[in-house]
């Protein structure tokens, strides 16, 4: 599938400029065809694309990047800092109103995923800021949309206002708000139906809504999937209602998610949050930044250390970061970390995150599930202690035996031994690329 | 004859109801492409460089897809060359010629129909990620085949999202037909299993098969989409005749993805593209049509029950092109 990162996209023109030593004005063209290509295929909507190449190109065609040694690196620099510029700052927070209960209102198109952002967003609420919402049921088209907000209020143990199918959106909106006024909860989440941004009979319900609730904040809950269209629908809401935020759905799936950088472009309305999976606690801060990377194919650098961060602890973190950085990582630690990783969360999207993994030999298509990682368990514990230290003395007849230990193949025992030695290399590549912290990445093809 | 005429009288064997169907749910579509096009045409004169990255940059932004755009491009240029076209006018034609082309490639062009079994059970099931509307197609799936005379049975296999078996339900009461289920949290192949029997034991002709919504990067839940599909093989060898990936109109170059996934994990037969009416899109059908070959059958251009429509690619291209058509019509009146 075509469906390369920048990084890709741009090996083959810098291969062509590295033998030349100059980088001319045709060679700044062709790289940025291949930015431009990235970033339509990331779904970034393409007057976006159209801005943001006017201004790489007078930065790339500026002393900046053809004077630079490495010129392909600069190209990717100037991409990630105007996608970050673009991307704007981190803005999590949510409105509190002076007077309580905050009102919150969730707006979006159907199946954007609304009704499960607004569980999780009361999870937030409640396991954060230690607040007491009250989640209000205001979609009565969709059917069983109520049971659904109800069966995740049961999930939660959080009360849920509803009024049945028959009522008025905008009655069951103010009602809800007189009862958490009454029962004092400080917070009101109104889960409203999906609508498609045209429907003027179903905005103008959202604007009623809008008048009498008086909200806090809106949101405007947005499938990290969606294509071109992002843009208009973004607008279209945003024209309406005057939204406060986005935010961004199924961002675990691998989707690059470009629609989050036309939004922020078209709307100036910051993304505050994003859902990260189907479990109620995984909806997450945005990370701007982090966006900018993933749009690029750069890999989700940050978000990993922060995940290991919060998982590992941090003075074994700190001990393993000095065998990475000095290449003296075995087989020891490995299996150590391994247990470590298990508690991070599934090991594929932790290599998905990884800068380059995806074009690493054997990384690309390898699907690691458990069973694999109790496979790779089993040839570490069938290795001697000398060999896990140093795994170059394991030859032809100790790989026999590992893999008989082990109840693998001697394959198997290579496949792992060969992953070992590029994961170091990687390894390397990743934590002296962090020294410089802001100074951008080494990528492996520079 | 001109390819627009041809494309006239294709359409013109079918009912105007169906064809107004298109045309209306398509206006977003259609209206966003025409205009487009016919502002690119007027403002330029000659077909030249810029005159091609302009078109395609519109394609772009309809989701047609980089590598599909990239293509079509290419062969609209050598056309152009070949047929010695300078008028940007005369391209138009041109261009929706290529795109049912894309289409069809070297297929025949009829309409694909669903594989129904005439005297025996049809499983039909039913994947895709969350949220593009896999229920609601059921629903409305259900209502057709029932209005056909036929005898409908729904598997409620989504067993994991909150009030997806409820929401099932309201549907197998609106469209009169029976639903199968177990609890939420129950295992999904358990409740096709059921399914199956009880579609068996009742003579039923078709069972409906719902699953739960899943991202195709998820490889746990993806071979638990292959398991419910290897139950429903083992229980009837054909069987499931139909698996319809359902996406979502408004989602971007991510839904080859899903393609491609899909099609590894459950050998997808066709495609149901929804929320066509709502989006000035759906030119991932070409995408997907052109890179993955896999069949469109139905598209949903609204939200009522009669909404959801057996694809077909002449009247796609009629409603995204009709406008054009009937102007180029009136100039070749006027020379």
């Amino acid at each position: 599938m075509a469906f390369e990162g920048l990084a890709e996209r741009l090996q083959g023109t810098i291969k062509k400029i590295t033998g030349k030593g100059k980088v001319s004005e045709a060679d700044v063209k062709e790289m940025t065809r291949e930015v431009r290509l990235a970033l339509l295929e990331a779904d970034v909507n393409f007057k976006v694309v159209k801005d943001l190449i006017k201004r790489i190109k007078e930065r790339a065609v500026g002393q900046e990047v053809l004077e630079s040694l490495t010129p392909g690196q600069q190209v990717i620099k100037v991409v990630k800092e105007e996608l970050t510029e673009l991307m704007g700052g981190e803005q999590s927070k949510i409105a509190v109103a002076n007077k309580p209960p905050t009102v919150i209102m969730m707006v979006g198109l159907q199946g954007a995923g609304k009704t499960t952002t607004t569980g999780k967003l009361a999870n937030l609420l409640r396991k954060k800021y230690n607040r007491n919402p009250l989640l209000v049921a205001a979609d009565v088209y969709r059917p069983a949309a109520i049971d659904q907000l109800e069966t995740l209020g049961t999930q939660l143990d959080m009360p849920v206002y509803s009024k049945g199918t028959d009522a008025n959106p905008v009655d069951i909106a103010n009602e809800a708000i007189d009862k958490a006024k009454e029962e004092h909860h400080d917070y009101v989440i109104i889960d409203t139906a999906g609508r498609l941004h045209v429907d003027e009979d179903l905005m103008g319900e959202l604007q009623q809504i809008k008048e009498d609730t008086n909200p806090d904040e809106i949101f405007l809950v947005v499938d990290a999937m969606t294509g071109q269209d992002a843009v208009n629908v973004a607008e279209s809401f945003d024209e309406q209602l005057d939204i406060s935020g986005v935010v961004l759905t199924k961002l675990d799936g691998d989707t690059r998610g470009g629609a989050a950088l036309s939004i922020r472009a078209v709307t100036g309305k910051p993304v505050k949050f994003a859902g990260m999976g189907e479990k109620l606690d995984q909806l997450e801060a945005f990370h701007p930044d982090r966006m900018a990377s993933r749009i690029l194919g750069m890999g989700d650098v940050f978000s990993l250390i922060e995940k290991a961060e919060a998982e590992v602890d941090e003075k074994k973190a700190k001990e393993m970061q000095d065998k990475m950085r000095s290449m003296s990582f075995t087989f020891e630690d490995f299996l150590e970390q391994m247990d470590q990783v298990k508690n991070m969360g599934p090991l594929d999207e932790l290599i998905n995150m990884m800068p380059g993994a995806n074009k690493m030999k054997g990384m690309k298509n390898l699907q690691v599930d458990d069973k694999q990682l109790s496979h790779i368990e089993a040839i570490i514990q069938s290795m001697t202690k000398k060999e896990r230290v140093d795994p170059s003395i394991i030859n032809a007849s100790r790989k026999k035996r590992i893999a008989k230990g082990s109840g693998t193949s001697v394959a198997q025992v290579n496949r792992l031994l060969k992953q070992f030695d590029e994961m170091k290399k990687m390894m390397k590549q990743m934590t002296s690329s962090k020294k410089g912290k802001k100074g951008g990445m080494n990528f492996p093809f520079m | 004859m001109g390819f627009f005429k041809k494309l006239k009288e294709k359409i013109s064997t079918q009912t105007d109801q169906v064809t107004d169907k298109f045309k209306d749910g398509l206006t977003k579509t259609r209206d966003n492409f025409t205009s487009k096009v016919n502002d690119l045409v007027a403002r330029y004169r000659k077909v030249d460089e810029e005159f091609f990255e302009e078109l395609e940059e519109i394609l772009i932004s309809a989701d047609v897809g980089v590598e599909t755009v990239m293509e079509l491009i290419e062969e609209l240029e050598m056309e152009v060359k070949r047929q010695n076209i300078q008028d940007t006018e005369a391209v138009k034609e041109v261009i929706s010629e290529k795109l049912v082309d894309i289409y069809y490639g070297d297929d025949n062009e009829s309409v694909e129909e669903l594989n129904l079994q005439e005297d025996d059970l049809t499983v039909i099931l039913i994947v895709g990620v969350n949220g593009v509307g896999k229920t609601t197609t059921i629903g409305k799936l259900a209502h057709q085949l029932k209005q056909e005379g036929k005898s409908v049975l729904l598997a409620a296999g989504d067993t994991f999202r909150a009030g997806a078996i409820d929401q099932l339900d309201v549907w197998g009461e609106r469209a009169d037909v029976d639903v199968i289920k177990h609890n939420e949290g129950s295992d999904p192949a358990a409740v096709i299993y059921d399914g199956i029997q009880a579609a068996k034991s009742r003579g039923a002709d078709v069972l409906l098969c719902d699953t739960a919504g899943r991202l195709q990067n998820k490889v746990n839940l993806m071979k638990e989409l292959s398991k419910v599909k290897k139950v429903i093989e083992r229980e009837i060898p054909q069987a499931p005749h139909e698996t319809l990936l359902v996406l979502d109109a408004t989602t971007g170059q991510n839904a080859m993805s899903q393609a491609k996934v899909f099609k590894e994990a459950t050998d997808v037969s066709g495609i149901v593209l929804t929320k066509l009416d709502g989006t000035a899109r759906g030119g991932i059908v070409l995408a997907i049509r052109n890179e993955l070959d896999i069949p469109v059958k139905y598209v949903g251009l609204g939200e009522q029950i009669t909404d959801l429509q057996p694809f077909n690619a002449h009247q796609f291209v009629y409603g995204l092109f009709g406008d054009l058509m009937v102007e180029s019509n009136e100039s070749e009146q006027e020379s």
